[in-house]
């Protein structure tokens, strides 16, 4: 008899199995979306035996915004090959809420399997007028705010309310760009200490280029087994004990921004603070939304936070979120973390916020 | 404040530029009409030949690695005579939008049709491509001017219904 966690968050146990993501690079330029997600999803199959005729659900998370071409979540399919047809369906997110649409319909019990992929280009337009799109259309998008000018005045923020100081980022940074040494995949590693990051000059003042995350082309993918099927394609799953997504007000301006309390209300409903948390994969684009989040998520000093290095050592777009989840179960799979915390963001200064307990036997 | 009009309407234009990234096999086709070539990929399962091909083949998913140099020739699968104006036309109506299979291809794409009178348009219709001089050819669709009848006669239904 299989042994399986206790869960907070549905009746079926649905594990992580398989993770992959592409070399994160600034740009990609010799290839397509599809001949980037190929070797991917070829990948996450094969690292557990599978084909895509043993996944009964693929969903993606992808937005046509940063690619500029309509419907390209339905041509990125191709890589998948949908033959003969299957359930699929797509989120305009980040792949870690297609992920949750994916263990959704596994609740349900009529399929045992689901491919979840996703897939963002941070270099085909400037990134800083496309995230300004997603903005309230009438009294902030016709500014045109770009997204660190926005995360920059939430730093600013946390200064003033006295929580964090400009050697606070800084120490988020060093330590995670110094943990991205040990990651493969990421883009920007390094060995440097706070206060020679401090030295640089500001990008938007709180912020310095080292509190910024890097413009990436990437993608990943996931595969989900419920059950049975979780021990048959990976020997120590990681089963997703609690997960929930919750969302604040679009309008920036009416938030305390200090705080999060999307995040807080997620995790306490995902169940994180029941027991003890080994690992957190937090994404946080920029160095200060690691405080606020760790404090929303009550992590204490025992959590080893963002040991890939987080969004900070690569940051590809729609797909950054659901890297931290595949991170997370990596270090469940391999027996480094008993429970882990992934989370996920969305929309300006950490507006919407999804969060994944994952937990092995 | 309330002698003033309520705002009922605003504009807020939008504008973003982009750059296209063709990718590897998209490209190897472009660069095939610098040639005056129809270049397509093959799939190693289901040995269908993509022109162009993104790639992949949609239906295995697999890489078409496998480069397919196809000839000049096709079938009209079918058409539409265009009578209807539109923004930015470039061609003086009435005129003839085909899809073209290429022989050995199997999947069939658009193309102009001319040196034929509209009446005689028809399924089946056996055409060659009519390629720019070649100091005008560049890696564009727009290599091929147009296609023409061939003088073959028509092909069976049965080769090209798969392709409509």
């Amino acid at each position: 008899m299989s042994q399986y966690p206790a869960l907070t968050s549905g009746r079926r146990p649905v594990g992580v199995v398989s993770f992959a993501q592409y070399d994160n690079v600034r740009r990609e330029d010799a290839r397509n979306e599809v001949e980037m997600l190929m070797p991917v999803v070829t990948e996450v199959f094969g690292n557990i035996g599978i084909t895509k005729d043993d996944v009964g659900f693929i969903c993606s998370g992808s937005t046509d915004y940063l690619i500029g071409g309509p419907f390209s979540f339905v041509a990125a399919l191709d890589a998948v090959g949908v033959w003969p047809p299957r359930a699929e369906s797509h989120v305009e997110m980040d792949g870690a809420w297609a992920l949750y649409e994916a263990w959704v319909l596994l609740q349900e019990g009529e399929i045992d399997a689901a491919l979840v992929y996703c897939f963002g280009r941070s270099s085909m337009g400037d990134l800083s007028e496309i995230m300004a799109v997603q903005l309230d259309p009438y009294y902030l998008a016709p500014l045109w705010p770009d997204p660190t000018s926005l995360a920059a005045l939430q730093a600013q923020a946390l200064i003033d309310a006295g929580k964090a100081t400009e050697a606070d980022f800084a120490a988020v940074a060093s330590r995670s760009r110094r943990s991205a040494l040990d990651n493969p995949k990421a883009q920007v590693a390094y060995d440097r200490s706070a206060e020679e990051l401090l030295a640089e000059d500001y990008e938007v003042a709180p912020l310095r280029r080292h509190a910024l995350p890097p413009l990436t082309d990437g993608c990943a993918a996931v595969v989900l087994a419920a059950g049975d099927k979780a021990y048959e394609w990976c020997e120590r799953p990681a089963f997703i004990t609690g997960i929930d997504h919750r969302i604040e007000t679009h309008s920036v301006g009416a938030r305390d921004l200090t705080v999060s309390p999307s995040t807080r209300t997620a995790g306490e409903k995902a169940g994180v603070g029941t027991k003890k948390v080994d690992v957190a994969e937090l994404h946080a684009p920029y160095a200060h939304q690691e405080l606020i989040l760790a404090e929303a998520l009550g992590l204490g000093d025992g959590v080893s936070v963002n040991p890939s290095g987080g969004a900070l050592a690569a940051n590809p777009m729609m797909s950054a979120g659901l890297i931290r989840i595949g991170e997370s179960a990596r270090r469940i799979w391999s027996g480094q973390a008993d429970r882990a915390v992934a989370h996920a963001t969305s929309g300006p200064c950490l507006q919407q916020n999804l969060v994944c307990v994952l937990e092995g036997v | 404040m309330s002698e003033r009009e309520p705002v009922t309407m605003m504009d807020a234009a939008t504008r973003l530029d982009y750059e296209f990234t063709a990718g590897v096999a998209m490209s190897k086709n472009l660069h095939g009409y610098e040639q005056g070539k129809f270049i397509g990929q093959r799939c190693p399962k289901c040995k269908k030949v993509y022109v162009p091909s993104r790639g992949s083949c949609p239906t295995d998913g697999l890489p078409t690695d496998e480069i397919v140099e196809l000839p000049n020739t096709g079938t009209v699968t079918t058409y539409c005579v265009v009578n209807v104006p539109f923004a930015g036309q470039s061609i003086e109506i009435p005129y003839i939008c085909g899809q073209i299979l290429l022989d050995g291809a199997n999947l069939s794409f658009m193309g102009l049709l001319q040196e034929i009178p509209i009446d005689e348009v028809r399924m089946g219709l056996r055409v060659e491509a009519v390629w720019v001089p070649p100091e005008e050819l560049g890696p564009t669709l727009a290599s091929v001017k147009y296609f023409r009848p061939n003088g073959e006669p028509d092909a069976d239904y049965e080769t090209y219904k798969e392709y409509l």
